[in-house]
């Protein structure tokens, strides 16, 4: 059996003295893994790094071993990506996104989109924004999509402020107002006003309303908590835009 | 079936010696085989040292290193400045930066990076301690050595994260071309990080 495809990796973990075995997000065949021999060596190190671009060949006696990988690299962002908390955190939350998906499924559409949102850690607002919609698309996969495109309540597909927590449905803000309380609050720019750029109180909205999900359909049913990368990528994310905040102010 | 050349005893000391890094069946054989030709000279010193070893050595309760002592060596050591303290993943890491002996601090071994692949999350590293120490006083600068990987960095954001707040300067170590490297045959990313971190002549 050999196959040779485009991969994102996302992991390592040791495997004997000198090996390791490679988690790589592939475009055609999903999350899969494989020993890479020598991957400990001082050549292959710097490429097994999470957020690397590669071309991976697998070879195995078997469709269901856990085969080999040959890995050679077409892009090398991981140095890049370790510059800033925003871009090291996000790749580990998508990274931990990811895992949650079964093995050797293929999803094209999230390689796509995690192959582009590694390109887009420069700016904490638009990669939070990128990373929301990231988490509804694993969630969609998962079979747990949100329906965020008209009121549950009423149909109407403008004016959309809450989403309820039971249905995972969009709900108007006149529909959802005395409810307002039990409700999640819709960001924005998840909503019909889909080209409205993010803010820290939308960002926080959004951070929120994915994590309800993902907690109540994901992780407490497996007996999982969320990753401390989630956290961690919201609060660097939130401590940049301040910054960028007061150096307005400032000048 | 091959036939047994050599008794229990002798079969379980190769057994051990594979279990070190760096030995394989094969050469754990001749590490034996050189022990029992030394047995004066090597193997009885050798275990010796090794049960001394067994009884004294411990983990550090102030910063992880091991040592004969608690607290090691290093944290009673008062001609180092203990206001800067290196933050290291293990023990080798601590004793590759005093063979470099560039600076004269004291160290904090975390024992490990955050790896979710792994299942080592924040509890299950040294971090809680470090904070600790720091918050007691006396710390002007953290120097976080850890290695130059995603999940190193990662760990040193998350650090820094808990460190936030406390009055004290943390670094972290330069990324860039290594001492005797050929530009050509470096990777990709230590070159960019070299050019982000140029400095000027």
């Amino acid at each position: 059996m050999q196959w040779t495809d485009e991969a994102v990796i996302l992991g390592t973990r040791k495997h004997g003295e000198n090996s390791v075995i490679a988690e790589v997000m592939t475009r055609a065949r999903g999350r899969h893994m494989g020993i890479v021999r020598s991957g400990r060596s001082k050549a292959m190190q710097p490429v097994l790094q999470p957020g690397n671009l590669v071309e991976v060949t697998w070879r195995a006696r078997l469709e269901e071993h856990l085969g080999e990988f040959r890995l050679e690299p077409i892009r090398s962002r991981a140095a890049a990506l370790m510059e800033s908390a925003v871009s090291i955190y996000g790749v580990q939350a998508m990274a931990a996104l990811l895992r949650l998906l079964p093995e050797r499924d293929p999803h094209p559409h999230l390689f796509e989109a995690l192959n582009v949102i590694l390109d887009h850690f420069d700016d904490p607002l638009d990669a939070c924004e990128l990373y929301i919609r990231f988490e509804l698309a694993v969630l969609n996969d998962l079979g747990f999509g949100l329906d965020l495109a008209e009121c549950a309540a009423t149909g109407a597909r403008t004016d959309l402020a809450y989403v309820s927590p039971k249905s995972g449905r969009a709900v108007s803000r006149v529909a959802g107002e005395p409810y307002a309380e039990r409700m999640l609050r819709l960001p924005a720019f998840l909503g019909e006003e889909s080209r409205k750029a993010a803010n820290s109180d939308s960002l926080v909205d959004a951070f929120g309303l994915t994590a309800y999900f993902l907690e109540r359909h994901v992780y407490e049913p497996r007996g999982l908590k969320m990753t401390e990368a989630r956290d961690g990528l919201r609060e660097a994310a939130l401590k940049a835009l301040r910054r960028a905040h007061e150096r307005e102010i400032s000048a | 079936m091959a036939k047994r050349v050599t008794g229990p005893e002798i079969e379980k000391l190769i057994q051990l010696l594979a279990k070190v890094p760096g030995l394989g069946p094969r050469s754990a054989r001749r590490a034996a085989l050189h022990l029992v030709k030394k047995k004066d000279q090597l193997m009885a010193p050798l275990a010796h040292a090794m049960g001394e070893a067994v009884v004294k050595v411990g983990v550090c309760s102030r910063c992880g290193n091991v040592d004969t002592s608690d607290p090691c060596t290093v944290c009673t050591d008062p001609t180092r400045d203990h206001s800067v303290i290196i933050v290291v993943e293990d023990v080798a890491d601590l004793w590759a930066l005093e063979r470099a002996g560039a600076m004269n601090a004291a160290y904090h071994v975390l024992g490990g990076t955050l790896s979710p692949l792994d299942g080592v999350g924040p509890d299950d590293l040294n971090i809680r301690a470090l904070v600790d120490r720091v918050a007691e006083g006396g710390v002007r600068e953290v120097i976080i050595a850890v290695n130059a990987t995603v999940e190193g960095q990662t760990t040193a954001h998350y650090i820094t994260d808990r460190l936030a707040g406390l009055e004290i300067k943390i670094s972290r170590l330069a990324h860039g071309v290594p001492v005797g490297g050929e530009l050509d045959y470096l990777d990709e990313g230590t070159l960019t990080a070299a050019l982000r971190a140029r400095t000027a002549i």
